[in-house]
């Protein structure tokens, strides 16, 4: 790998605002969805990034920023160094070559009236237009096998696969131009339990393999856990906490990351009988019309009335894990006199 | 708990659907029992026939099913009751929620009216008490603002809300058994703890039991006393939850415990896995073991005769001629050393 020392992907308060239509009056001031809210961050080649949030919390349209498939309306993306953030769609798309993505629902993401060797073969088609047919099959059915695929399946369509079959349909159509990044959309949560564990592997195998970096939304923080090695919790379009995995699972500082982690099922009767878990009260918020201050203060089990006021920075606390929280920040304020003292 | 009182005895239960070309078998030959009081979780992949089975216990399949066996409730066969008999139980004694409550709530009525109707119906309640009641149940699930919510319709409730009205609605005529179909699937984690917790605390209160069908092991090791796992229509193994998360005896529920990432501070490089995939129901039935073509232990006699559910130990029961021995660390090939070091092993 060259270049290691450049981000493949960084994003620099990053921000998707949608109109959501007028207010309650037809004149009324126009409403926004504060979709993603000021996300940054840098992903170095090979690694791979865990966004973890519940739905509503802006994963799949962050996911969808950072490719470019959707507009930014503020801040800045740079791919591999360079500034794409008001790049024209025609000079990206040279570029879209080493930035891929794969879907949640396998089959819905698949062309149905194109066999899966054609599904394959397109990126190739598309992005080297010089290759003759017989070129292009041996790409296509090297790629088949490094996903798990018989090559002989070559000329089926992909209703005749089960679920993780067409799923690898979708990882082999993402790897074969050999991209810098793939985004993985929740790829495993449509897939039965025991076919879930086969597709998570692949793409562990897959990064070893061809040092892609991947960006691997889910709201499934086992599985986030497992693949990851950073993980950026989201809550409301706001980056609440990003760390590395470890030190996330092992100190979670910001609340939220306490409550998700603690809500999670164990599938262990007897852990799960001893553990003192936070349930957190009530729903997520609208995000037309979030809450003041910090976002997460109105199901956050510790809020003071500072937090309604002051929106709270995303603050280092060594180790590189940052947490935005108000009440963090405070005791790792008084830990450090203490410590003085 | 011993179990010398069974609530709801389930014998031989058969479900096939019938299609253009032939009968898709969806149960074949389920039997198990509930015991009062008792939270039972059904564990399986799609086409189990976990939520068919469920189905078949309210009356509740597609008019092409075909449904043989028993289901035996309080001295009552569930399957041989006219529709009139079935409609006395139905939502009185035996209750059920479903995965989307969108779709189970009426969007035309509001929260107040669907509640209070079961009241009226099945007590004979007046339309004031039957408010009333309904009030103090969305009150005792945990629904803030209850009064005003009384008059809101379903859309104007989030899922986790929707998912405590339907839960309220099966608890006002205090069922003898609560049927709950992937009750927190459709919800986010933090939503999931607040309604798990919300229905262990009912059950506790009221002695209502419990069939939960669920896909998520972390769901059943949270909830339930005993476990049935299923595949392909069939028992795979009935167990105690602790018994069955510590010692699971059936290849399928090992393969299942180990392919599942977990939340541990120690990192798993790679996820033990089951082979292929679950084969869909289909017109030309299998002799043998459903789970046979996918198990790492299979001998000639599982692709001919399905095991019988025998007794293996006291209150576990396991479909299978090569069940793994109680302990844990088995002194047979490599899945028993992968047991023991999944936490510690390099590549696969």
């Amino acid at each position: 790998m060259t270049a290691t020392d450049t981000p493949v992907l960084s994003a620099k308060n990053l921000k998707v605002h949608f109109p959501a239509g007028a207010g309650s009056q037809w004149f009324g001031p126009r409403l926004t969805v504060k979709a993603v809210d000021g996300v940054s961050f840098d992903l170095m080649p090979g690694e791979i990034l865990g966004v973890i949030g519940e739905s509503g919390c802006g994963k799949s349209t962050l996911g969808r920023a950072l490719l470019k498939l959707i507009p930014a309306t503020g801040g800045e993306i740079a791919w591999s160094g360079q500034d794409v953030t008001s790049l024209p769609e025609a000079a990206l798309r040279q570029r879209r070559k080493d930035m891929q993505i794969i879907f949640q629902d396998p089959l819905a993401s698949l062309d149905p009236r194109m066999t899966i060797g054609q599904i394959i073969g397109q990126p190739l088609k598309t992005f080297e237009p010089g290759l003759t047919r017989k070129q292009l099959e041996v790409r296509v059915v090297e790629t088949m096998r490094q996903v798990g695929l018989n090559p002989s399946m070559l000329h089926r369509y992909p209703h005749e696969f089960s679920g993780g079959q067409c799923q690898r349909i979708g990882i082999g159509r993402a790897i074969i131009t050999r991209p810098k990044l793939i985004v993985c959309d929740e790829p495993v949560s449509a897939l039965d339990m025991s076919i879930q564990s086969h597709i998570i592997n692949l793409l562990i195998r897959l990064r070893d393999e061809l040092g892609m970096a991947l960006i691997f939304i889910s709201h499934n923080m086992s599985v986030v856990q497992h693949i990851s090695d950073r993980i950026l919790v989201l809550y409301l379009g706001k980056e609440m906490e990003i760390a590395e995995r470890d030190a996330l699972f092992a100190r979670p500082l910001h609340p939220y990351t306490k409550a998700l982690l603690s809500a999670v099922p164990i599938p262990d009767p007897k852990l799960s009988r001893q553990r003192d878990r936070v349930i957190l009260e009530g729903d997520t918020p609208s995000p037309i019309t979030p809450p003041s201050g910090c976002v997460f203060r109105t199901r956050c089990p510790i809020a003071i009335d500072r937090c309604a006021v002051d929106v709270p920075p995303l603050l280092s606390y060594g180790n590189d894990q940052r947490a935005a929280c108000l009440r963090t920040n405070e005791a790792a304020a008084a830990s450090l006199a203490d410590g003085v003292a | 708990m011993n179990g010398d009182q069974t609530l709801l005895h389930v014998a031989d239960l058969r479900i096939g659907f019938r299609v253009p070309h032939g009968m898709i078998t969806a149960v074949d030959g389920l039997s198990f029992t509930l015991r009062p009081g008792e939270v039972l979780g059904i564990v399986g992949e799609s086409g189990s026939g976990k939520s068919q089975a469920l189905l078949a216990i309210m009356g509740l399949l597609a008019s092409n099913a075909r449904v043989s066996g028993q289901i035996d409730f309080a001295g009552r066969d569930l399957l041989s009751l006219t529709r009139p008999a079935l409609d006395r139980l139905r939502g009185s004694d035996l209750a059920m929620i479903f995965q989307d409550p969108m779709t189970s709530l009426n969007p035309y009525h509001r929260i107040g009216t669907q509640l209070a109707e079961v009241l009226i119906k099945h007590k004979g309640m007046g339309k004031d008490d039957a408010a009333r009641a309904a009030l103090a149940m969305l009150d005792r699930v945990r629904i803030p603002d209850a009064k005003r919510r009384m008059r809101l319709y379903p859309h104007e409730l989030s899922g986790g809300m929707r998912q405590r009205v339907m839960i309220a609605m099966a608890l006002l005529c205090q069922p003898r058994i609560l049927l709950a179909d992937e009750p927190t699937t459709a919800l986010d984690v933090t939503v999931q703890a607040q309604i798990l917790s919300l229905m262990q605390e009912l059950v506790r209160d009221t002695g209502t039991s419990v069939v939960i069908v669920t896909h998520d092991l972390g769901v059943v090791a949270e909830t339930c006393d005993r476990v049935m796992v299923l595949y392909g229509g069939r028992v795979m193994e009935r167990a105690d939850v602790d018994a069955l998360f510590e010692a699971p005896r059936h290849p399928y529920t090992r393969g299942l415990l180990e392919a599942m990432p977990r939340l541990s501070t120690v990192r798993q490089k790679s996820l033990k896995v089951i082979p292929g995939a679950p084969k869909a129901a289909s017109v030309t039935a299998v002799p043998g073991c459903p789970f046979a073509p996918r198990c790492g232990r299979r001998v000639d006699r599982c692709v001919q005769v399905m095991p019988p559910v025998e007794a293996i130990d006291i209150d576990h029961d396991v479909a299978c001629y090569k069940p793994y021995a109680s302990s844990l660390v088995e002194v047979d090939g490599p899945a028993a050393d992968d047991r023991v070091s999944t936490d510690l092993r390099g590549g696969a």
